[in-house]
């Protein structure tokens, strides 16, 4: 039986639901055939739908990189800054309007990289953001070179005889940093990707979620892994789920074994209310606490 | 009667490959045609199967896909 | 608009450059600053630290200059008006944001308490030899506003003017001051609030359908939004067109980065300012800036004993550079005298200016301390012949 003969009534008129959330006359994006950004991007849509977030106040951050320019296809404020310095900037934004729910949407080169100083001293200082880390284990935009990120052995531009280097643990080293919430997701979970974001709206302080991602024209294809569907089914073969493992634990290798899960779900006061509340109790009756800075 | 409904935007799809595989129903497969960049987008095969989970909208790297659930004018009696 | 009377400290004081640049900051309506320590600049976050929780604000120390840079441009999009504080080496880290600040067209203020260079040359010494980094320093074309304050009292007053321009112009504002007008103590009358003027944000009265971030009407300035208002705009530091959005061709980057250009370039008369003095009939017009305007000024008088014309030109605004000014006076002058502490840096650009119809002399100075007044008189002389 086909379509055309049942009179149907589609819950939301025909449209994606991610739609609403794209600036759709940017869209077909840049990114390659398989590359998972754009997966994670109906993650994230299904998320601020499913927390009935107020979209007004959401404003979103990049930085340079094939990850940073999902600042330029979703329809909220949204700012595509410097190479590594999304974290300080979305700070000043968040510092400047609490008011704010300021998400980080950002590659691993960007965070780890250039950025390495400030995601630390973000999870240090626990400033309330929401940091979505999309690690393809490479720096994709500029042709495939070594991330902190690339695995062992691992054929870039930049080791053409391969990684030799140890790469990092990026949950293990935002829990050492100070993060409240550290999840670690493929592009294979989008619905767990999508839940782990919504938890992350709902927690105060400096939240962190990665997302291992393929990257087929580059990552995969000099390391003969296949293409992104290649990777994807490697997620879903590889990956194990363990909702609280030590982070130490967690560490990735170009075909091993991927831990998934939410590791670090911990409250800390975040960094606004240890300044205010430092204030209050130094400067009694003479602080005045900063709302809206709206200057007219 | 399919709980679901697929919708393509043919236009956008770089037939990754994803939606034909992750649909837990098997209802997609790549097609013999192109779009106008030369890919062969999916299409549905088994339409009766579709519970319109949107899985595939999920997966869709190039928001070239996303099924919806279906109702029947009346309702179910 | 006039100033919020809760960040005037209205009254005359006895304070240096370093603390009276905070106070214009707060007189302007700075509420946000990030920052990180280097000397001879500290001073100015340190007293905005210890100021602002009581007037409403936040300041930050950030982990490095790279983070502040743009800290404060975060803020600004959030709704405040902002500002960092540096010197030499941090000056030098901060260039890639200064060149975003003028990109995305992002009103703000840096500050440079110039010291001995290059690299970590002398750290508690003054120089001025900041001035060609401040208007080329970042990568790319581009057009800033510098200021260079001589006293307490004009840290305390221009900075009120460098965040009223940014604001007029959005663009990043230079505030060029020195290690001496910045560790300097003297008188400053700062007014009562209602006698301050402060130029508000440019934001935006349309409406979200119509409002175009980088759209301009006429005048070559577009209009603002912040975060959080709805407009769900996009800012980004790749080329870009009126809708914000990258758009990378030849077309739109000629567009736009003329435009970055000119927004300031045609309004050159408009943002110069200068002091003069005995310019009519000089012979020999002395070009200073900063605490060597001070230096000058006994050399100017101890060569106008000696019978000779001298004129005295002061830079306030050293960029955009006032080349009509120069062009005209060169017309009429036998020579210009350049007095900077550097090896020549904005003779350069007088020499430029002047095109060869009057003749100019560089009175340089490695840094580390002020002129000899001598040095720069016997000059003086030598160009009167």
């Amino acid at each position: 039986m086909s379509d055309s003969l049942l009179s149907d009534i589609l819950n939301n008129d025909g449209v994606n639901p991610v739609e609403q959330f794209l600036r759709s006359d940017r869209i077909p994006h840049i990114w390659c055939p398989g590359c998972g950004i754009g997966t994670t991007v109906n993650s994230f849509a299904r998320a601020l739908i499913e927390s009935k977030i107020d979209l007004q106040s959401l404003a979103l951050v990049s930085g340079i990189g094939c990850t940073g320019r999902v600042a330029g296809y979703v329809q909220l404020d949204s700012f595509h800054t410097t190479h590594g310095r999304a974290i300080p900037f979305a700070t000043g934004l968040k510092l400047a309007n609490p008011k704010l729910n300021v998400v980080v949407y950002s590659g691993d080169g960007d965070l780890s990289a250039i950025g390495g100083n400030h995601l630390i001293h973000a999870a240090r200082r626990n400033i309330d953001l929401k940091v979505i880390c999309v690690n393809n284990l490479i720096y994709a935009m500029t042709g495939g070179q070594t991330a902190p990120t690339t695995p062992d052995d691992s054929i870039t531009s930049t080791n053409p005889y391969g990684v030799f280097e140890p790469s990092f643990n990026l949950p293990q080293l935002v829990e050492a940093a100070g993060a409240v919430y550290v999840a670690r997701w493929t592009t294979f979970h989008v619905r767990q990707l999508a839940r782990s974001i919504g938890e992350a709206f709902q927690k105060k302080g400096f939240s962190f979620i990665e997302v291992i991602s393929p990257c087929p024209t580059l990552y995969q294809r000099r390391n003969k892994l296949g293409d992104g569907l290649d990777a994807m089914k490697y997620y879903k073969e590889k990956s194990k789920v363990r909702h609280g493992a030590p982070t130490s634990e967690v560490g990735l290798t170009m075909t091993g074994e991927i831990v998934v899960g939410k590791f670090v779900d911990r409250d800390r006061p975040d960094y606004q209310t240890l300044m205010r509340g430092q204030f209050a109790e130094s400067l009694g009756e003479r602080f005045v606490e900063q709302t809206e800075m709206v200057c007219s | 009667m399919a709980k679901g409904r697929v919708s393509v935007v043919v236009e956008r799809c770089k037939a990754c490959g994803f939606c034909v595989e992750f649909c837990p129903s098997h209802v997609l497969a790549l097609s013999s045609a192109f779009n106008s960049k030369g890919y062969h987008p999916p299409h549905v095969v088994h339409p009766e199967k579709c519970s319109g989970c949107d899985l595939c909208g999920m997966y869709c790297p190039d928001f070239a896909i996303f099924a919806t659930k279906v109702k029947t004018a009346g309702g179910d009696k | 608009m006039k100033a919020d009377p809760r960040g005037v400290l209205t009254g005359i004081h006895f304070m240096d450059g370093d603390h009276a640049c905070c106070e214009g900051a707060l007189a302007a309506g700075a509420r946000f600053a990030a920052g990180y320590p280097i000397t001879p600049s500290t001073e100015v976050v340190e007293r905005f630290a210890s100021r602002v929780p009581t007037v409403g604000g936040t300041f930050i120390q950030m982990e490095d200059e790279l983070a502040a840079s743009i800290t404060l441009q975060g803020a600004v999009w959030g709704g405040a008006k902002a500002f960092t504080v540096t010197s030499g080496p941090g000056f030098s880290l901060m260039m890639e944001h200064i060149g975003y600040a003028v990109m995305t067209e992002t009103p703000c203020v840096f500050v440079d308490v110039q010291r001995g260079g290059p690299s970590t040359g002398l750290p508690t010494l003054p120089a001025q030899s900041d001035m060609f980094q401040a208007r080329w320093g970042s990568h790319g074309d581009y057009e800033i506003i510098a200021l260079c304050p001589n006293s307490p009292q004009e840290c305390f007053d221009l900075t009120i003017k460098a965040f009223n321009l940014a604001e007029e112009f959005r663009v990043p504002v230079m505030f060029m001051m020195d290690e001496v007008v910045g560790h300097m103590t003297e008188k400053v009358v700062i007014p009562p609030a209602d006698q301050i003027d402060v130029t508000p944000r440019r934001h935006t009265h349309k409406s979200f359908e119509d409002y175009l971030p980088y759209g301009t009407n006429g005048d070559q300035v577009p209009e603002m939004a912040h975060a959080g208002e709805g407009y769900k705009f996009h800012v980004t530091g790749l080329t870009h067109d009126e809708r914000g959005y990258p758009n990378m061709t030849p077309q739109v980057q000629d567009k736009l980065v003329r435009r970055l250009q000119s927004k300031i370039r045609d309004a050159a008369d408009r943002i110069a300012l200068f002091e003069e003095e005995q310019i009519e009939g000089a012979d020999v017009v002395v070009i200073s800036y900063g605490i060597t305007s001070r230096v000058a000024q006994r050399a100017i008088e101890a060569a106008r004993d000696q019978g000779l014309c001298v004129g005295k030109l002061r830079l306030i605004t050293a960029w955009p550079f006032p080349e009509q000014k120069i062009r005209e006076l060169a017309a009429n002058v036998k020579a210009f005298v350049v007095p900077e502490l550097n090896l020549g840096q904005m003779v350069r650009e007088v020499e430029r200016a002047a095109a060869g119809q009057a003749k100019t002399f560089a009175v340089s100075h490695a840094g580390g301390g002020v002129h000899n007044p001598n040095d720069i008189l016997k000059v003086i002389v030598e160009a009167s012949r």
